[in-house]
């Protein structure tokens, strides 16, 4: 069920690695989401947007020489940024879940699936051996792995791509976690299998009432499972709006010229627009708005000033001057 | 696509002889146990294949992982050797060729490989990579190589500036860019690409497919694309063979296989493409279950442990490429009428 209450909010998370006296990576530089209790919010961006660094931030994943340097990460109300390693020890797994883009790097490979999940559950749960057993099989078959007793018994490199993601999930839901961070879940796998694998993320979520961070660089996936989408560039969000406004009408330069890239198979098109130019290195940003070496719309002003995130109606929020006065002067 | 694109389609196939034929490939690999290393059973990672390309046109390969095309097309390249069946350039038989008799034909088919990462010989400038090609296969003189390799240089998107540089000081982008201007430097007529755009980001990938598709009209070029985004095979090709476990379920020219797909296994695949929940989807095929193992096949039809459609006959007779209308071949017994 949708409610107000947010089970997530981030609030100017900054993220820097310290690469050395002069060199600062600035991969999360100033993001603010927040999720609402049975949502979906997708993260959508490019290799280097700083998608995959702001969900390590949340599980407070990042290893030296990153550092959350400014922000906060309410989890219903409690700051995780002023959380011990301790404590976070108990979230992670218990109220904030992950699930890895590479199942076969994520699982140990010398220990039994049943193994893996029996020490998920334990270090949680206080429940006898037998009877954590007897959870991880009833989570195999809910996650759909067919002859969960003798999976149990079975090593990763013997189930495939899909299955072991399947096992992923399991573990991940195993204490039902009420925030799933999911970070290109079916990168990894064919595109058969993709469906199938998010179609049983979404039945997670509706089971155990999850809210989902979905973090992808597939729009098409963020249109068929997404409700709120934000969209990043550069360790900043640059357009944040409901899925359905997003792909109707998305305004940011950046979103527009990403959307216009991909080739689309329901409207064809001779040559695909593109965005000129790479993604600028994380310790290398532009001074100014960070899109403004590629933006085909710049403006004097880009060059030097870093545009705000400018609320337009219906929590559609854009971070470009174009949209500064909070109309939309689009030229059409 | 307009009419007026189908219309070239059409025209553009047929009227000549087709550029590359492959007559009934198959590559087997075999698996190998114990001590003495006996074959205990074969990968049949390609699996009696059939087709033309014909020139100028692309003909674009869809399938998943384990499905055969990557082998397909080194098996094509000579790369690796067929374990059956004939391969036509031109009129040539290339199937039997010694690798010092293919030398020469290595200048007319070229390939174009997924990861630029791995592709490029990371101690060699950009200068001394394409050069190389230019070394082994003519015999220009120093001039005449530094001209050829500073128009390509530029034909690719790149400046001159950049020869002196080595591959790690580009982007992902720019590295696939020096890629194809290597492959292209000796002026191929047919060009394999293997996912060539896959380890790319999206707003890069469209870029270097657009300089693909330039250069195919610029340099007249054949392609085979390889690649298993639905939507860039779209993009890319006039016909698509769609691969599974070794076999080709259907191959037709592109408007058929999107807007009329026939095998249960094709319309899964574009099934399968997410698209927003407010688009009107075509009949929706889903698989159950895993992609079986190349290894253990199952019998009859390669789909049918997974097939919504799947009957008695599927599970006993393996299906033929039959042609059901013009363009369009299907591997189904739904389509049998016998």
């Amino acid at each position: 069920m949708h409610t107000d209450l947010n089970i997530l909010q981030i609030d100017h998370l900054k993220t820097y690695f310290h690469l050395n006296e002069n060199k600062i990576a600035k991969a999360v530089d100033g993001v603010s989401l927040s999720i609402k209790q049975g949502e979906t919010l997708a993260l959508v961006g490019e290799s280097g947007s700083g998608k995959s660094m702001t969900a390590l931030s949340i599980l407070k994943l990042i290893n030296p020489p990153g550092k959350i340097v400014e922000g906060a990460i309410y989890l219903n109300g409690e700051n995780l940024v002023s959380k011990t390693d301790k404590e976070m020890e108990s979230i992670r797994g218990n109220e904030i879940a992950m699930v890895f883009q590479e199942p076969m790097t994520a699982l140990n490979p010398v220990f039994t699936i049943g193994n893996q999940l029996v020490e998920m559950i334990r270090r949680h749960k206080k429940v006898s051996k037998k009877q954590a057993k007897e959870r991880a099989i009833e989570l195999l078959k809910i996650v759909g792995i067919p002859r969960p007793d003798e999976i149990m018994h079975e090593y990763p490199y013997q189930l495939s791509g899909g299955m072991r993601q399947r096992v992923m999930i399991a573990i991940a839901i195993s204490c039902e976690p009420q925030l799933l961070i999911a970070d290109e879940p079916t990168t990894a796998l064919d595109v058969t299998i993709q469906g199938q694998i998010l179609d049983l993320l979404m039945e997670m979520k509706k089971k155990f009432d999850m809210s989902i961070l979905l973090i992808t660089h597939d729009l098409g996936v963020v249109a068929k499972y997404a409700d709120e989408v934000a969209v990043m560039y550069g360790g900043q969000v640059v357009e944040k709006s409901s899925t359905k406004q997003l792909m109707n009408s998305p305004k940011h330069p950046y979103t527009v010229g990403l959307m216009s890239s991909l080739p689309s198979i329901k409207n064809p098109k001779k040559r695909l627009a593109t965005i000129e130019g790479t993604i600028p290195p994380a310790y290398d940003f532009p001074s100014g708005c960070r899109f403004s070496t590629r933006c085909p719309k710049v403006m004097d002003r880009c060059i030097n000033e870093s545009p705000n995130l400018y609320p337009l109606k219906d929590h559609h929020d854009i971070r470009c001057f174009l949209y500064e006065k909070g109309v939309d002067n689009d030229d059409e | 696509m307009t009419m007026n694109d189908i219309a070239k389609i059409d025209s553009k196939e047929k009227t000549l002889p087709p550029l590359i034929q492959i007559k009934n490939v198959k590559k087997y690999f075999p698996i190998r146990k114990g001590l003495l290393k006996k074959t205990v059973g074969h990968v049949k990672a390609v699996d009696d294949i059939s087709f033309d390309i014909y020139k100028g046109e692309t003909l674009g390969i869809v399938g998943e992982s384990g499905s055969g095309k990557s082998t397909l097309g080194r098996v094509i390249l000579k790369l690796s050797p067929a374990t059956d069946g004939e391969i036509y350039y031109k009129d040539e038989n290339l199937t039997h060729l010694t690798n010092k008799e293919m030398r020469q034909y290595r200048q007319d088919i070229q390939m174009i490989f997924q990861d630029p990462f791995s592709s490029l010989n990371p101690k060699m400038n950009v200068y001394e990579l394409l050069e190389e090609p230019l070394l082994i296969q003519t015999s220009f003189i120093k001039s005449e190589r530094q001209k050829k390799v500073s128009a390509m240089i530029e034909k690719v998107g790149l400046r001159k500036s950049d020869l002196h540089k080595y591959p790690h000081e580009f982007s992902g982008g720019q590295r696939q860019r020096i890629s194809i201007a290597r492959a292209l430097i000796l002026e191929p007529k047919f060009v394999v690409c293997d996912e060539s755009v896959s380890a790319l980001d999206v707003s890069i990938q469209g870029q270097v497919l657009n300089l693909m598709k330039d250069l195919q009209e610029e340099l007249q070029l054949t392609y085979m694309f390889i690649s298993h985004d639905l939507s860039v095979v779209h993009h890319m090709s006039d016909r698509v063979a769609v691969m599974y476990l070794g076999q080709i379920m259907e191959i037709a020219n592109n408007e058929s296989i999107y807007n009329d797909p026939l095998h249960p296994y094709t319309k899964a695949l574009l099934s399968s493409i997410p698209t927003g929940p407010d688009e009107t989807e075509m009949q929706e095929v889903r698989l159950k279950g895993d992609i079986p193992s190349p290894a253990n096949p199952p019998k009859g039809c390669p789909l049918s442990t997974r097939c919504p459609f799947a009957f008695d006959r599927c599970t006993k007779e393996v299906p033929k490429l039959r042609k059901i209308k013009d363009d369009q071949q299907v591997a189904c017994h739904l389509y049998d009428k016998n």
